[in-house]
């Protein structure tokens, strides 16, 4: 069977792909921009729990 | 400043037990390898037969020996990146034992053939109940811990360790869903279609959360630890937990390609699978850069040594799993030895170097002592590299091999090889990975007599004492702090976050499958199984026969050619459980029935060799001798009735007579093939499964 026929049984079914990738470009451009923006004696800090 | 103490103990029981049951899992492992190659070593009884024993292999590995060794790593670590002691030893103590005894009832009766059938999910609801109790216990045990810490700052291991608790959690309840009919046997609550896709998105989660995420947070510490440096991007660490805990989640369907499953689904896990090379990729090359700066080390240093091959198999595998997840590949991969090589790249390079790594440097730091012998260490991990490439090289050969030998045709247009040609020519190769595996468990004898050693020359530090200012002494840092630090510092929250991340992952990938019932076309002439046919179905569960043949016949021409018409999803809509199976030792049996006569599979299940000489199959001897148990017919029927299957109304009433009928019919049409048998033996109700199975389509 093909896709197409799937998809059109579903109710609405093109807000799943839009959901799922506007959360994951969201998550995932919001982790990147915070990373870049700690400061480096930060991200020293916290890479040094393990070895103190 | 507090002074408390670090609980070595429950650490050193979960290490011990880890290596006791990593050599009964990868003895039984060395056993099924060799059963490949030699049938007669199934012994004709059913408790060593390969069906039975492989789910013990994958369990005790999987869970014994890996589960053991990421509980006792993360008690190791929690303690000492929060500053503090485990939150409660009684927790601790139930936590280890109630995991110990989870293991020991699991192996009894996986041995004794009580099996859900859904790989990597064998055991049973009672057991099922007992892992969610103990999951629980060990959470309260973990976040207790980080609620009591002396550090404010949670160090990346706790955010893996956290992401894993949560997610294998959920895995575990929404793959478990299933109706008990007897104190220990159930059915899948779903069926055919779905239950594929929810067996699947919890096995290959198993693998991501089970298997990955608990080791990349042993990874994040031990690596530092044992190169003496801090981990070469904290910022890369970040990236990569959310990017790995959000794009695992959708993979799971890549293990169903070309099957009857929704093809949208299949291409969303197609993608999702490509994605996870970065995250997967960046978090190994994070671990080798961080050991790159002590190369002086590694030449020397067994665990240095054994961090980077694990590593390194980690980056292999996770660019071959994203690989064999492309239709083309996965075409030829699946349902050949090839997986089983993918796996063992991850399972003895990645997860079983890891865990030695960390016994080499856990237990002299426990003892107060140095390792007994670096050489011998050395050794381990010499053999044990060779045993992972024995096995392994012989294994991609045998999934190439096999694979090119289905597909190919004459110049007239037939099948080149009977399946049985396909399968004689990679005995040898059988042999060989038999052989690689043995070395590595060899590799296990040296690291239990190495670590033993250590022990007695030491003196065991049961409680260590350590020292840090409690966390309210110390000073807030006056700037406001930023959204992903304040996650960082509060792991309920952290906790909560990462269950959101996943949960959308599962839902947008199931919900639609379960809402809409026209995702699986109804066929009319598929009906529900017969009372008889139903019990042949349990023994076929019983006896493990899904971890050998396949339920699936994919559109392409050589298996439609082998097997028969392609599987539809509409076909499997009584199945539960789904028997798809992942592998093809033997041939799929999705339309066997109706093949052969009812004589044929009588002497065939009594003596495989003498119907197909050379085939690997073992013998079933019992089936002959044990009456079926029919007081369970009535529960059966009506367990079903229960899940939806449409027998007539008070159907479990009247069931035995039409089971007794039918083993009537089958008896005697064996009986006019001169086969004297009796109709209340469980080989009729096996036969009659097997000649229902995929006929359905065809009326």
């Amino acid at each position: 069977m093909k896709f197409e026929n799937y998809l059109k049984t579903i109710n609405q079914v093109e807000i799943y792909p839009i959901i799922s990738l506007v959360l994951f470009l969201s998550v995932f451009i919001g982790v990147v921009f915070y990373i870049y923006s700690l400061k480096k004696s930060e991200i020293e800090e916290r890479a040094n729990i393990p070895m103190d | 400043m507090d002074k408390f103490y670090y609980d070595n103990k429950i650490v050193k029981y979960f290490g011990l037990a880890t290596l006791f049951w990593g050599v009964i899992g990868m003895l039984v492992g060395v056993l099924i390898a060799f059963q490949l190659a030699f049938p007669s070593l199934n012994f004709g009884i059913p408790y060593t037969t390969f069906g039975r024993l492989r789910p013990i292999h994958t369990n005790a590995v999987i869970f014994a020996f890996v589960g053991n060794a990421v509980f006792g790593g993360v008690y190791f670590i929690l303690q000492r990146v929060l500053k503090t002691r485990l939150f409660n030893d009684v927790l601790s103590k139930i936590h280890f034992w109630g995991w110990q005894l989870i293991i020991v009832l699991g192996a009894l009766s996986l041995v004794m053939g009580y099996t859900t059938g859904k790989e990597y999910a064998e055991l049973e609801w009672p057991l099922d109940i007992m892992i969610t109790l103990i999951w629980v216990v060990f959470g309260i045990n973990m976040v207790g811990t980080i609620l009591t810490r002396r550090e404010r700052h949670l160090y990346v291991s706790i955010w893996f360790f956290i992401g894993t608790w949560v997610t294998v959690a959920m895995l575990h309840i929404v793959n478990s869903f299933e109706l008990p009919f007897s104190w220990i046997k159930s059915y899948s609550l779903y069926a055919g279609v779905q239950d594929a896709l929810v067996q699947w998105w919890y096995g290959h989660n198993a693998v991501a959360f089970f298997l990955t995420t608990p080791f990349l947070g042993l990874m994040y510490y031990i690596v530092p630890k044992a190169a003496g440096r801090p981990i070469y991007s904290y910022r890369w660490s970040i990236i990569h937990f959310w990017a790995l805990i959000f794009i695992y989640i959708w993979a799971g369907p890549h293990h169903l390609l070309y099957t009857a499953l929704p093809e949208w689904t299949q291409a969303l896990g197609t993608v999702f699978s490509i994605m996870l090379i970065l995250p997967s990729w960046g978090g190994m090359l994070n671990g080798l850069f961080t050991i790159r700066g002590a190369w002086d080390k590694v030449r020397e240093d067994p665990i240095l040594k054994m961090l980077v091959v694990s590593l390194t198999c980690y980056g292999m595998a996770t660019v071959e799993g994203p690989l064999l997840s492309l239709k083309n590949i996965n075409a030829y991969s699946h349902y050949t030895d090839w997986t089983v090589a993918h796996v063992h790249i991850g399972a003895l390079g990645f997860n079983g170097f890891m865990i030695f790594a960390m016994l080499y440097y856990l237990v002299p730091r426990m003892w107060n002592t140095t390792l007994y012998s670096r050489t011998m260490a050395n050794t381990h991990f010499l053999i044990g590299t060779i045993g992972i490439l024995l096995y392994a090289i012989p294994m991609y050969w045998a999934g190439f091999a096999q694979s090119f030998m289905w597909k190919k045709f004459t110049e007239t247009g037939q099948l080149q090889y009977q399946f049985l040609e396909t399968v004689t020519h990679i005995v040898p190769l059988y042999i060989v990975r038999a052989v690689g595996g043995t070395l590595y468990w060899a590799g296990a004898f040296l690291a239990i007599y190495n670590l033993s050693k250590t022990i007695k020359q030491g003196t065991f530090v049961d409680n260590e004492a350590a020292e840090a200012m409690p966390l309210k002494a110390q000073a807030m840092p006056s700037v406001k702090l930023h959204w992903h630090t304040m996650i960082e510092r509060k792991p309920v929250q952290m906790l909560i976050l990462s269950l959101v991340v996943v949960a959308i992952g599962g839902l947008v990938e199931l919900v639609p499958t379960f809402m809409i019932d026209s995702n699986i076309p109804i066929i009319a002439s598929v009906k529900p199984y017969t009372p008889l046919e139903l019990q042949g179905r349990d023994i076929y569960v019983r006896e493990g026969c899904y971890t050998c043949h396949s339920q699936m016949i994919r559109p392409f021409r050589d298996e439609v050619a082998r097997y028969g018409d392609y599987s539809k999803s509409g076909e499997f809509i009584y199945d539960h459980p789904f028997q798809w199976g992942s592998k093809r030792t033997g041939p799929d049996l999705q339309r066997i029935g109706g093949k052969y006569p009812d004589s044929w599979h009588y002497n065939h299940m009594r003596a495989p060799q003498e119907m197909s000489p050379g085939s690997i199959m073992p013998t079933y001897p019992w089936l002959y001798d044990d009456d079926l148990n029919v007081a369970i017919t009535p529960a059966k029927i009506r367990a079903m009735k229960w899940l939806g299957v449409p027998y007539p109304e008070n159907y479990d009433q009247k069931c035995i007579s039409d089971l007794k009928a039918q083993a009537e019919l089958i008896s005697s049409n064996l009986n006019q093939a001169g086969i004297k048998s009796e109709p209340t033996k469980e080989i009729i109700a096996l036969i009659a499964y097997l000649q229902r199975m995929g006929t359905d389509i065809k009326k």
